[in-house]
């Protein structure tokens, strides 16, 4: 399959996931949109791993390049949960303090 | 011997520093010894060095080290050691150790801090001044050149608690270094076309200079020397200078600082004998001077007043023996001027000391009964100055002034009218001071006394040498071979005498012209004598001339319109408007301009998260634009829609 | 037209039409049904790319355990399209546009780079991702990362805590 292709796919999935920070106001979507934006980096994490490893293969038939890759990918999975946990607890906090998940009430440092 | 050379500056130098920084914690006493033993220290050095120079009859370069070491120019501490420098060594601290033993007695009611503030000054401007006469290039002379400058500034602004004073100080301080601004261009222009500052070397390759180099130089080391030694235009300075103590006038007038010009000029013969036109801009300045200041202490009654225009004066007899080419004469006229200036001032500082500072002649008189030893000393001094042979002022001006004659007649009247106005006015000042009737209040008369031993023990040794001291330079008519300074001196100015086309006068005229002029100093002098000494202070104003005279031809008030006013008004235009509105304005205006705009952009602060991510995005997709594509955006732009 | 490639263009177009959903949603809750529903689409991209492991951790931490924390939320709350608020019109085109922007030049970006003309990614072949693979490097290599990992997450724990207790 065309590398091109997944990258297309993934920036797609990038665009709509800031699009959906640009646009939404309600804390959770946004949060949502962010957790979209890193699984379409994910994707491509993976796509760009198998990449090089057909690259690699050429050479090497036991060849194991793009383990890191995929492995990065699992990281980025640990951070995300670990970030989704704190950040929920935030908006929690949030919709406590104001009744209302609208990030605009998020302004309070402006003065 | 000649190594030892370094001690010479050293000893002033450690007394500067002892005195200076122990001025707290010494006596005075203490510091009288410390100040003048170094000096008298050096003295002794410089006798040894003098006799080892006059056995070898070499000159010796001693290098201490590199005192600047870039590429293609080589500065070394070197100190030269010749029959010029070991002259001017044994001037400097011989009429410095008198100066400096005068001084105890005349400053004994100083504070003990600033006594040792004095003495600190003095012996470090000795050691500036050792320090310019042996250095063996011009930027060691340089660096005694500037340091002489600070030191007269200090020790003129030594009571600095009265701010004319502090305003003389200053003026001395700026005309000198309009001065110092020609000598340093001088070096600056020599080291770019010659690569060296070395004496010798300027020396050896003076052939490597074009003509108008060697008259761009000379000028502008005359412009220096103006500044120095007091010359048209630059002199107004030293008669201002009388507001540092009286031993510091004596020392600036007598043994330092003013003949560092003459010294300069001197050491640079070969380049003056290369430039006749430099020469006789410096024989008419000289000679201007000589008139022009002596014109002015006719008519002065402050007894410090006169002297310093005397002092002017006598400069410019010895700048018009350099114009000549009369080196020998000028060095010469610096020695005997040394021993009956300093005479004259230490004198003067005497009767100043015993009158509790009364300075205007016209209120003293009759001090022969009660000074004898000030007396006597300060008459001789006049005689040596105004020319009466055989005193060491006759010897000295006559040789000048026979130079000149050989030169140009015009020189030689010029130079006698001087000369006689010279006579006049010591006399005058004479006359006032010792003879006729006390004119001073009763409580001056009552404590008018003898000084002490510290003052009248330099007058002596001082009168002496002005009796004699013109002995080692009899003319060549009265003896062959007797001026011993001329044949100590020939190796220095063997190089100059070359070039000169030698005009001997006949022995005849030479007589007459001595006769002459004898006859008609002693006239003046016999005329001042007997119309001062009834004289009787009137209140009546002077007009005309006289009040010209007075008032020093209004120099320093024709200074103060041409060049002062206009620099003040152009300092106020700057601070006024310059200062106001354009820096100041713009850098509030900077100010304001930043505050302003922060404002504004303040306003994008929205705390709107949105508002941040959609600015991060625009930005990022400019970015990736630029960054990503080395083409301009409207060709990418186009490429874009192209392949799409 | 091989399987594969029938499998790619559908699971393409299955997570791009949710994640379009997940913006169009009013109602929050239907906003994280669609967004699991591209989280599905993604796990299948991976198994694609025979990355079992990662298809699998996928559907557990994400679609399992990070969604249905969403949810919790969002119905604690008792979010409902009714209370949703709103960016005014201007806003949203805004959005838009600056990230269609963002799309269009990175794709354009994309198009002209010589060095991806001729790449493939594997997608069958290759063992890279099997479970086995992985837990050697990860338990080889990054063996340190990962036990730091582990404190990451207790601190986490720790602070989800603390800034969700009641003071």
């Amino acid at each position: 399959m065309p590398i091109q292709y997944y990258i297309y796919l993934c920036l797609t999935l990038f665009s709509i996931g800031i699009i959906g920070v640009l646009t939404r106001r309600n804390a959770i979507i946004v949060f949502m949109c962010v957790e979209l934006m890193l699984n379409a980096v994910n994707l491509l994490l993976v796509a760009f791993s198998k990449m090089h490893l057909a690259t690699a293969l050429v050479a090497d038939k036991a060849t194991k390049v793009g383990t890191d890759g995929q492995l990065f990918v699992f990281f980025i999975m640990v951070v995300a949960a670990a970030e989704v946990s704190v950040g929920l607890a935030i908006i929690v906090m949030l919709y406590r303090n104001t009744h209302s998940v609208d990030i605009n009430f998020l302004n309070r440092l402006k003065n | 011997m000649s190594k030892l050379v370094y001690l010479i500056p050293l000893f002033p130098l450690l007394g500067f520093l002892i005195n200076g920084l122990g001025r707290k914690h010494l006596s005075k006493s203490m510091i009288g010894i410390i100040g003048t033993g170094s000096i008298l220290a050096s003295f002794i050095v410089s006798v040894l060095v003098f006799f080892d120079v006059k056995a070898t009859g070499t000159s010796t370069v001693v290098t201490l080290f590199n005192f600047i070491q870039v590429k293609g120019l080589l500065i070394p501490f070197a100190f030269q050691v010749d029959q010029l420098s070991v002259i001017f060594l044994l001037i400097i601290t011989g009429i410095g150790t008198l100066i400096h033993l005068y001084s105890t007695a005349y400053m004994h009611t100083e504070e003990p801090a600033h006594f040792g503030r004095y003495f600190a000054y003095l012996n470090l401007f000795i050691f500036s001044m050792l320090l310019l006469v042996l250095g063996a290039n011009y930027v060691i002379m340089f660096i005694g050149w500037e340091g002489v400058g600070l030191c007269s500034y200090l020790l003129i602004g030594y009571w600095f608690k009265n701010n004319n004073y502090n305003y003389a100080a200053k003026k001395a301080f700026v005309m000198n270094r309009i001065g110092d601004l020609g000598f340093l261009l001088a070096v600056f222009w020599l080291i770019f076309k010659l690569g060296t500052a070395t004496y010798s070397d300027v020396f050896l390759h003076v052939d490597k200079l074009s003509a108008f180099d060697i008259t761009a130089i000379t000028t502008l080391l005359f412009v220096g020397a103006m500044g120095k030694s007091a010359q048209i235009p630059l002199y107004t300075w030293l008669p201002d200078a009388m507001a540092g103590p009286t031993p510091v006038s004596a020392l600036i007038h007598a043994a330092t600082m003013v003949t560092a010009g003459i010294y300069m000029i001197a050491r640079t013969n070969l380049l003056y004998s290369m430039a006749p036109g430099t020469q006789t801009l410096i024989a008419i300045i000289g000679l201007a001077t000589a008139i022009f200041a002596a014109t002015i202490a006719l008519k002065q009654n402050d007894i410090k007043k006169v002297l310093a225009y005397s002092t002017v004066s006598q400069l410019g007899y010895m700048f018009l023996g350099l114009g000549v080419g009369a080196y020998t004469g000028a060095v010469f006229h610096v020695m005997t001027h040394a021993f009956f200036k300093a005479l004259l001032f230490l004198g003067a500082g005497s009767v100043i000391h015993a009158m509790h500072h009364e300075q205007d002649i016209t209120k003293m008189g009759g001090l022969k009964k009660f000074m004898p030893i000030t007396h006597i000393t300060f008459l001789l001094a006049c005689l040596a100055i105004a020319g009466i042979p055989p005193f060491s002022g006759f010897f000295s001006k006559d040789e000048i002034l026979m130079a000149a004659y050989a030169k140009n007649p015009i020189y030689y009247y010029v130079g006698l009218g001087g000369a006689l106005m010279t006579a006049f006015y010591m006399f005058r000042l004479y006359t006032l001071t010792f003879l006729g009737g006390f004119r001073g209040t009763q409580a001056q008369a009552s404590h008018v006394h003898e000084s002490p031993i510290a003052m009248t023990f330099p007058l002596i040794v001082l009168a002496i040498l002005s009796v004699i001291g013109g002995l080692i330079g009899i003319p060549e008519v009265f003896a062959k071979d007797a001026h011993s300074l001329g044949n100590f001196l020939t190796p220095i100015f063997a190089q100059s005498a070359a070039l000169a086309t030698e005009h001997h006068l006949e022995a005849s005229q030479e007589y007459l012209f001595m006769g002459v002029s004898t006859l008609l100093i002693a006239g003046i002098i016999f005329y001042t004598i007997s119309s001062y000494k009834k004289y009787q202070s009137t209140e009546t104003e002077n007009t005309g001339l006289a009040k010209l005279l007075e008032n020093k031809w209004y120099i320093d008030e024709l200074y103060d319109a041409i060049i002062v006013k206009p620099l003040n008004a152009i300092a106020v235009f700057f601070k006024n408007i310059i200062e106001k509105n354009i820096i100041d304005g713009g850098v509030n205006g900077v100010g304001k301009l930043v505050s302003y705009s922060s404002r504004q952009i303040r306003l994008l602060q929205s705390g709107q998260v949105g508002n941040y991510v959609l600015i991060m995005v625009l930005a990022i997709v400019v970015f990736i634009l630029i960054w990503f594509n080395d083409l301009t955006l409207s060709y990418y732009l186009n490429r874009l829609f192209k392949n799409a | 037209m091989s399987i594969t490639e029938i499998l790619f263009f559908f699971l393409s177009a299955l997570a791009i039409g949710s994640a379009i959903m997940v913006l169009v949603s009013k109602n929050p809750v239907y906003s994280v049904l669609w967004l699991v529903a591209v989280f599905f689409a993604i796990s299948g991209h991976y198994i694609l790319l025979n990355a079992q492991f990662l298809a699998i951790v996928n559907l557990i931490v994400y679609a399992g355990a990070i969604m249905v924390l969403f949810l919790f939320v969002i119905m604690l709350m008792n979010l409902n399209a009714h209370s949703e608020p709103q960016k005014n019109l201007w806003m949203k085109l805004a959005g838009v546009i600056s990230g269609g922007c963002f799309l269009m030049v990175l794709v354009s970006l994309v198009r002209q780079a010589n060095e991806l003309s001729n790449k493939k990614a594997l997608t069958v072949e290759g063992n890279i991702g099997l479970i086995k693979n992985l837990g050697k490097v990860l338990f080889n290599d990054y063996v340190v990362s990962f036990e730091i990992t582990s404190v990451l997450f207790l601190s986490a724990m720790i602070g989800a805590i603390v800034i969700g207790k009641k003071d």
